[in-house]
């Protein structure tokens, strides 16, 4: 079994952290030894912090001309048997894409934090947003599925980082932990646990790392230096990594298996969280920062009496459809806060039987209970 | 190639995708000599490239850990390789166009870091694999796909640039001088740091064809006729060098 348990970076207890450095310290308690990124607010405390504790931890830390090389020196260092991270925001999140989508058509695991601030292009640097919802799973061109993790408070920030290197690892693939810009500098309590529960990939001799007996199955990933003579290649690949650029066969096989091994696997990648949703006539869908929101005021509204739920989406892809649909059978409408354009209210969409209703804040600020509290109201 | 080369290249790959007369194939025979000479396990060898004709020369050939990357950013896959496991020995090899053009800013900063990277550059330069296109390794005035009328614009001194980032062991030869590049490789190798060498290497349907030179020996002439080594050189004065390439070792030779 790839799964063990180590011990947690800090001692176990009561820290007072802010958002960022729990997710520097996610990553050490993970068995994450490799950073590389290149600065920009709102998440550059990620990368200071990484710069320290990997230091004192004998991982390796490069700040690197840019995010192509960033993500590019992440990929690398994860075939040479690394677990390996980077954090950005907005642009350097833009300017990762082409790198993202080689990491997964190559199945190579690694973890990609990206703090959101209010965009487009530049935007307001230090104002927070939630517009890269989208584009974490669409950004790069071609067909290929991702894991994104959606935290809502300083313990998620840690407790979401070491799930996704854990998913990553388990998966081979590219794992993305979408804080925004709130909850990156908020600061509170985090508890700390003594032990740790990591995973890690497995490996074997002499197997095609490209390829598996059944849809759900990872195949095994060597690293560089062990003597598998491994041949990795962005292009077309075959099951032991040789360049098949223009056989349909092989690229349907390739492209099928990428996106199958997550979507077959959902029930143990997905994780929702419900709460008042048994009588909820209404019920809130939401994530990240805007979650906290949205629980003040249904906690608000239940106490008056009013049959309103919430639902929060831990995982926002592969998206929680499953759970989406089973929710608007059971309700008359579904409300989504957001800090973008309806980026999850359009998805949630596709699978839901009754009506969404999206609330859209683009101002750069956080969406306050009392404006969620007041959209409630008049659909209650 | 003969029999004791074998063992460097990857079984099952029947051929190289190159054209005929193409220099890529010579020094992806070349380079296999140098580690052969040094006596170097292939398993200890890592190989990175970017993306075009000259990225094709380790993958899938060298029987060998390879990684095939991204258009540019074969320096900065490279980077995070070595630094995680300082035991490889990485050499990375890609095009003029891949290293120098998209990719020029990882390179000028791998030179600057001083990481134990060997970097081959492949120069034929054109962008080879994409038709044609002009570079910016493409010779004043020379006829490209994207230049009808002729490049209007100077041509980088790759060595010169390399060495000025902090290159340690800088060289240049030309597939037609094929010992001295294999001595230059061998030495790359087995130097700690930065080294770059950069490998004139001639493209005929790409580059030649258009610019008078249609078939392989006719190119290889005009290397032969351009190239002047730098002892030579340096008695020279400058008219006389004009148009001409310094082929040599610059930094720790
Ligand atoms: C981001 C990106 N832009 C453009 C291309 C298209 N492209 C493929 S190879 C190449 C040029 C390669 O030239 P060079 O590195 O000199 O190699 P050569 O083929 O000449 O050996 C280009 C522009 C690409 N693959 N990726
Ligand atoms: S196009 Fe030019 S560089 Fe590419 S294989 Fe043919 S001769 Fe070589
Ligand atoms: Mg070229």
């Amino acid at each position: 079994m790839a799964w063990k348990r180590i011990k947690a970076s800090l001692p176990p207890g009561r820290h007072y952290f802010s958002g960022n450095e729990a997710v520097a310290e996610g990553a050490i308690s993970a068995g994450c030894r490799f950073y590389a990124g290149y600065p920009i607010t709102p998440s550059s405390e990620i990368m200071e912090r990484m710069a320290h504790r990997l230091g004192q931890t004998g991982g390796v830390f490069v700040q690197m001309e840019d995010e192509l090389s960033s993500i590019s020196a992440v990929t690398g260092a994860s075939w040479a048997g690394a677990k390996a991270m980077t954090a950005t925001s907005g642009p350097g999140f833009s300017l990762m894409m082409e790198g993202i989508g080689y990491a997964a058509f190559t199945e190579t695991p690694c973890v990609i934090v990206d703090i959101q601030r209010a965009g487009p292009s530049t935007g307001q640097a230090t104002r927070v947003g939630s517009g890269d919802i989208m584009q974490a799973k669409w950004g790069s061109h071609g067909d290929y599925q991702i894991i994104v993790l959606s935290p809502w408070s300083v313990q998620e920030m840690y407790e979401q980082t070491i799930q996704a290197f854990n998913l990553a690892e388990r998966y081979r693939v590219p794992t993305f932990l979408m804080g925004e810009e709130a909850v990156g500098h908020l600061r509170e309590n985090l508890e700390i646990e003594p032990w740790v529960r990591v995973f890690d990939r497995k490996k074997a001799t002499g197997r095609p790392p490209f390829e598996a007996k059944s849809p759900r199955q990872i195949p095994p990933m060597p690293s560089f230096g062990e003597g598998e003579r491994l041949l990795v290649t962005g292009s077309t690949h075959d099951g032991l990594g040789i360049r098949r650029t223009d056989d349909p066969k092989v690229h349907a096989r390739l492209i099928e298996r990428i996106n199958d091994k997550i979507l077959l696997n959902k029930p143990t990648i997905v994780d929702v969280d419900g709460f008042f949703l048994d009588d909820a006539r209404v019920a809130v869908l939401c994530y990240g920062f805007t979650a906290r929101s949205s629980l003040s005021a249904v906690k608000g509204l239940r106490e008056e009496g009013y049959r309103v739920g919430f639902m929060r989406l831990k995982t926002l892809w592969p998206f929680p459809h499953e759970n989406v649909g089973e929710l608007s059978e059971r309700v008359e409408r579904i409300f989504v806060p957001e800090m973008n354009r309806g980026q999850v209210g359009g998805e949630a969409m596709k699978s839901s039987q009754c009506e969404i209703i999206s609330f859209c804040q683009t101002n750069g600020e956080v969406i306050r209970p009392e404006v969620i509290r007041k959209e409630l109201m008049r659909l209650l | 190639m003969v029999r004791a080369m074998e063992q460097y290249l990857r079984p099952g790959i029947p051929t190289t995708p190159f054209c005929p007369g193409c220099g890529h194939g010579i020094l992806l025979g070349l380079i296999l000599r140098a580690i052969h000479g040094l006596d170097i396990d292939m398993r200890e060898m890592l190989f990175v490239s970017g993306i075009g004709c000259a990225a094709w020369i380790p993958s899938p050939h060298f029987n060998a850990d390879t990684l095939h990357t991204t258009h540019g950013r074969a320096i900065a896959f490279a980077t995070g390789a070595k630094l995680y496991n300082p035991k490889l020995r990485v050499m990375v090899i890609s095009g003029d166009g891949d290293l120098f053009s998209i990719g020029g800013n990882h390179l000028i900063h791998a030179a600057r870091r001083d990481i134990d990277l060997k970097v081959i550059c492949a120069n034929n330069m054109i962008y080879g694999m994409t038709g044609g296109q002009v570079a910016s390794t493409t010779p004043r005035g020379f006829t490209t796909s994207t230049t009808p009328l002729g490049n209007p614009d100077r041509p980088f001194d790759l060595c010169k640039l390399v060495e000025a980032a902090g290159g340690r062991y800088v060289a240049r030869y030309s597939v037609t001088q094929p010992l001295a590049l294999m001595e230059s490789i061998k030495k790359a190798l087995f130097l700690e740091g930065f080294s770059f060498i950069e490998v004139l290497s001639p493209c005929v349907p790409q580059f030649g064809s258009k610019n008078l030179m249609e078939s392989a020996p006719k190119i290889i002439e005009w290397l032969m006729e351009k190239c002047i080594p730098r002892e030579k050189a340096e008695g020279l004065s400058r008219e006389e060098l004009n148009g001409k390439i310094i082929t040599g070792e610059w930094g720790d030779v």
